[in-house]
């Protein structure tokens, strides 16, 4: 919950007042969804996928946008997982995704790179069905992605999230 | 009605996916709809609610800026006002060549520039205050400064090329022709060294209405402030029994303990009347 808030809060008051070239702003706020836990019904996980997506448009009076992204890659993530995990039992083993459960830098940001080209791209895809203008959403998409990631990457070398273990097997 | 609840609970996460997306969308295609939904009402208070919250730190940091605006902005108000203008007598205006003039025969007389204060003290005996504009930004020796709301300060003194030293009322040579509002009675305002924003009004005399709370006033009859800036409110009323004169003291209008920024006034006639009031001189001393 307080997760929850605190990307919120930046994302509204720190990242949202940045508007670098072709008006491209960051977002890091959905690492909340990258950081949710393996378990748990995914029927929830996409409500509260929802809930994140809105609570952001209602800061930006316009609703929509960020709630449908947010349900999709909610949605999309526990197969990304499944085609990323290698170590043998790491579900069972790690609560949530991490550079370390993942087996690995690289597959993280695979992880987390697909994920928020998706995010983008659906969100750009939405903003250009409403306004036009297709050749601008795809140069956009693929420079958000970049900003996002590299933020992204920031954060997770800045914050180590504990690393927490559900059983010691390993 | 087996295979429809097997196939429900197969693509369950699917459907909630669909259900989700499907509501959202219909929230971005009737989005003025939306506008008018109690949800929207209900969203729009808490956002503001934090949205408040976060402005009160944002315009703290903001407050240098707010403040410089809102300088200029009164600034530029302040040379508007009509009693910064004199109607020209009409005889005259023929003879006269005067860039100054606009078509409606009026001339600027007084020109308001705002100045940041860089120090001020109020400690001492002999208070001086620098201003952070000059010579070179058009201010000139013996211009009257009076802070924000119109209360006067002091005297420029001394003009290098980027700052200026004011004499502030504070000051033991410091001496200001002023008017009772009543009464229309003429004085002098004088600081007797104790205690700032404190000032006194000598020179009154005992047959003049003075009461508690009346308003003290520039005079005008100097070229240094135009007529009417306040300078202080009637705290005290002394009788001195030796002379014919009341002993006043004033509260200053101006609180010198936090001045920030001030107004410079410059008097655009000056020199033509000091020339006059010169030669004026030199005639009966010849």
């Amino acid at each position: 919950m307080l997760r929850f808030g605190l990307l919120i809060l930046v994302q509204v008051f720190v990242l949202d007042r940045i508007h670098l070239h072709f008006m491209v702003t960051p977002y890091i706020y959905f690492l909340f969804i990258l950081w949710m836990p393996f378990e748990g019904n995914r029927a929830v996980q996409m409500i509260i996928a929802f809930a994140l997506g809105f609570t952001l448009d209602s800061f930006r009076h316009h609703p929509g946008f960020h709630a449908s992204a947010c349900v999709l890659i909610a949605y999309l993530r526990p197969f990304l997982i499944n085609l990323l995990i290698s170590q043998e039992g790491a579900e069972n083993n790690y609560r949530a995704p991490s550079a370390k459960s993942l087996g690995g830098f690289i597959p993280y940001l695979v992880y987390a790179g697909m994920l928020t080209l998706v995010h983008h791209g659906w969100l750009f895809f939405l903003e250009a069905v409403q306004f036009g203008n297709f050749w601008y959403f795809i140069v956009k998409t693929v420079f958000s992605t970049a900003i996002s990631l590299l933020l992204i990457i920031i954060v997770e070398l800045l914050f180590s999230r504990k690393q927490q273990f559900r059983t010691n097997t390993v | 009605m087996h295979n429809l609840f097997l196939f429900i609970r197969r693509y369950f996460n699917f459907i909630v996916l669909l259900l989700l997306q499907g509501f959202s969308i219909y929230l971005l295609a009737h989005y003025n709809s939306y506008h008018n939904a109690l949800a929207s009402n209900f969203m729009n208070e808490i956002t503001g609610k934090v949205n408040t919250q976060f402005n009160k730190v944002d315009y703290f940091f903001q407050l240098r800026k707010t403040n410089e605006a809102l300088v200029q902005y009164n600034a530029q108000l302040r040379n508007r006002l009509n009693e910064n203008f004199e109607k020209q007598d009409t005889s005259t205006k023929m003879v006269m060549e005067n860039i100054l003039n606009d078509t409606t025969g009026r001339q600027r007389k007084w020109l308001y520039l705002p100045t940041k204060v860089v120090s001020n003290s109020i400690s001492a005996q002999n208070n001086f205050i620098v201003l952070q504009r000059g010579s070179a930004q058009q201010l000139k020796k013996d211009a009257g400064v009076v802070d924000l709301n119109n209360g006067v300060v002091g005297i420029v003194t001394d003009v290098s090329e980027n700052f200026a030293v004011v004499m502030s009322l504070l000051h033991k040579d410091s001496k200001i022709s002023v008017k009772l509002k009543k009464g229309g009675e003429v004085g002098q305002v004088i600081w007797d060294g104790k205690d700032p924003n404190r000032l006194s009004l000598i020179d009154i005399r005992k047959s003049a209405r003075v009461a508690k709370g009346d308003t003290v006033y520039s005079s005008g009859f100097t070229t240094t402030f135009p007529y009417g800036l306040m300078v202080g409110t009637i705290e005290e009323v002394m009788q001195d029994k030796s002379t014919n004169n009341y002993i006043i003291h004033l509260k200053s209008s101006a609180n010198f303990y936090n001045l920030q920024h001030v107004f410079a006034i410059e008097n655009l006639q000056r020199q033509e009347v000091d020339q006059l009031l010169k030669n004026a001189n030199n005639k009966v001393n010849n």
